[in-house]
């Protein structure tokens, strides 16, 4: 039951993030100086921000920026990794040295620290974000599939066809690729939550995406300056980025039971 | 016995070592990450060429990379980890001056942490699938879901701007410490409550626990005089790997409270460019990471021979 709710909640936010400019069809970044901190309302069901800018419009425009973000990180840091998880697993040896090395270092730091430190020195951008997002994200997509080529390059059809001459990189990509993706779809889903509470977090630090642009991050920022006369500001957006990272927790869930059922819990 | 457990601390540690060794040549390599040239980034496009010079002979950006990396990797063996740009004044100084108050909170939050979600974990396990439960487990969901950045504003709402109990920022009485400490520890009060419950269900099901219920214990005396002991080693296990969500949590806490913390610092230091001291903050944060990892699995081969074994 919980599990279908999360999925509904996930379904949801993708609908508001694609259809949000027809739902509310004011514009996110128009200001309306003279309704600042306006209260809720038919036309604006949300309310105004500090800036009497529609909140519904820019909790949906809020939702796309997650969105694509979470897409496009965990897209990019699941390529990146499944890749070099399976040349690390296939090859062994000092491939996997090296590898394991470098993973050593970047697991040394905790969370989204050294997103923190890249995003510090390159400067706060939305692109900037994704990429160091993407530069802690791959590790684990990598501990994952490295841990599964590990097996998988053992298995009979494996050796069959090495034994008839197949290259390596071929048996890479058509063997032992494939076989990692289920629990890479599963890990990517569940990741997806944290990318969207890293950017999120980011953005709040001032670190992410710039004003006037709306992330759910800066808008709680934002709406700090307001706790008195408009907390509505703050716990809006905070509750949407609960109800997704609750939403893709289950999906996730739901996921890895129907890929595996063995795993069902 | 002690010979194995010592040839595993200096296995342990000979890990550590290189690990240390890339994180001190990546904190080394992030100033060589600032677009174009970073004295001009952090005295602006206006500088006069004069004290872009200085500076950049102050930073050692003046000298080639080889001998930057020796006098960085020289300088942190030593304490030194460079100027600070901002303050003018050592950053080990500007970091050892704060670093106290970060660790009080740090702690404070475990505590806190592990004396709601333990109780908790063992309500929802003796009381498994009824309303008590649901509660329980709908508490703990709602904490791994609430991100630490809304949590800390919304029990300021209301403990602080509608109840006014409590400071909303500062330091100087216990009073201060409770809505930080809440904020950090709460996603870790949940994800321990989790496991808590679980690992009690676990537990109770054993014959030892079945053969206390059948001696006539109650099932409240079973857990807190058999089942709980063997049921927090898990938990021991998520304390100590939620460190590094803890150390990262008290970049945001302390932005969030105002805590006079090396979070704080940090941000403090990415907003005024303070590039030696940003560098300075993360080479402290991830190598306490690292040593805390490596004392927690000490303490784990402590605690459960089969580890050193292994």
């Amino acid at each position: 039951m919980m599990r279908r709710v999360g999925i509904a909640i996930v379904g949801l936010m993708v609908i508001a993030a694609v259809v949000g400019p027809w739902i509310a069809p004011d514009d996110p970044f128009t200001q309306h100086l003279s309704q600042r901190l306006g209260g809720m309302s038919w036309r604006h069901p949300l309310g105004l921000d500090e800036l009497g800018r529609d909140e519904m419009a820019r909790l949906f425009a809020g939702a796309r920026l997650s969105l694509l973000v979470g897409v496009v990180v965990v897209g990019l840091s699941a390529s990146i990794g499944t890749i070099v998880g399976a040349v690390a697993g296939y090859f062994g040896g000092w491939p996997d040295e090296v590898i394991g090395r470098l993973m050593d270092v970047l697991l040394a730091f905790p969370g989204i620290l050294l997103a923190i430190a890249l995003v510090a020195m390159l400067g706060p951008s939305l692109s900037n974000v994704i990429w160091a997002l993407v530069v802690i994200g791959w590790v684990g997509y990598a501990r994952l599939v490295r841990g599964q080529a590990l097996r998988v390059r053992e298995l009979d059809y494996v050796q069959a066809a090495r034994a008839l001459g197949a290259s390596s990189a071929r048996i890479i990509l058509r063997h032992v690729i494939p076989a990692t993706l289920p629990a890479v779809i599963v890990q990517g889903t569940l990741g997806m939550a944290g990318v969207i509470i890293a950017e999120a977090s980011l953005s709040f630090l001032g670190l992410g995406v710039q004003p006037p642009a709306p992330s759910w991050g800066t808008m709680i920022d934002a709406g700090r300056s307001h706790l008195f006369d408009a907390p509505h500001l703050t716990i809006v957006p905070g509750l949407a980025i609960a109800l997704v990272v609750i939403g893709l927790n289950f999906a996730g869930d739901e996921l890895r039971d129907r890929i595996d059922p063995r795993k069902a819990s | 016995m002690r010979e194995r457990m010592l040839t595993y601390i200096a296995r342990r540690l000979a890990l550590t070592v290189p690990v240390l060794f890339g994180v001190v040549t990546l904190v080394f390599a992030l100033i060589h990450l600032v677009p174009g040239d970073p004295a001009q980034a952090m005295l602006g496009e206006s500088a006069p060429p004069a004290d872009l010079v200085e500076l950049r002979a102050r930073l050692g950006l003046d000298q080639p990379l080889g001998v930057q990396y020796e006098r960085y990797l020289v300088g942190v063996l030593h304490g030194d980890l460079g100027t600070s740009f901002r303050y003018g004044t050592p950053v080990s100084r500007e970091i050892a001056a704060r670093v106290g108050r970060t660790a009080e909170l740090a702690v404070v939050a475990m505590v806190f942490a592990v004396l709601f979600a333990v109780p908790l974990g063992v309500i929802g396990a003796l009381y498994q699938g009824k309303w008590v439960d649901e509660v329980a487990t709908g508490v703990s969901l709602a904490g791994i879901a609430m991100p630490n950045f809304w949590l800390g504003p919304v029990l300021a709402i209301v403990f602080a701007v509608q109840l006014g109990w409590l400071p909303v920022s500062g330091t100087g009485s216990w009073r201060h410490f409770v809505l930080p400490a809440v904020t950090l520890g709460a996603a870790l009060a949940a994800m321990t409550a989790r496991i808590t419950r679980a690992s009690v269900i676990e537990e109770l099901r054993e014959l030892y626990v079945l053969a206390a219920r059948a001696r006539g214990l109650s099932a409240s005396r079973a857990v807190v005089r058999h089942a709980l002991r063997n049921s927090l080693i898990p938990v021991v296990t998520v304390l100590g790997l939620q460190l590094g969500s803890v150390l990262t949590g008290t970049i945001i806490t302390e932005t969030i409270f105002s805590w006079p913390g090396v979070g704080r610092l940090l941000i403090q230091a990415i907003n005024f460019r303070d590039y030696p001291l940003v560098q300075g903050c993360i080479l402290l944060i991830a190598t306490t990471y690292v040593l805390m990892n490596l004392a927690v699995d000490v303490v784990y081969a402590w605690l459960d021979p089969r580890i050193r074994y292994s």
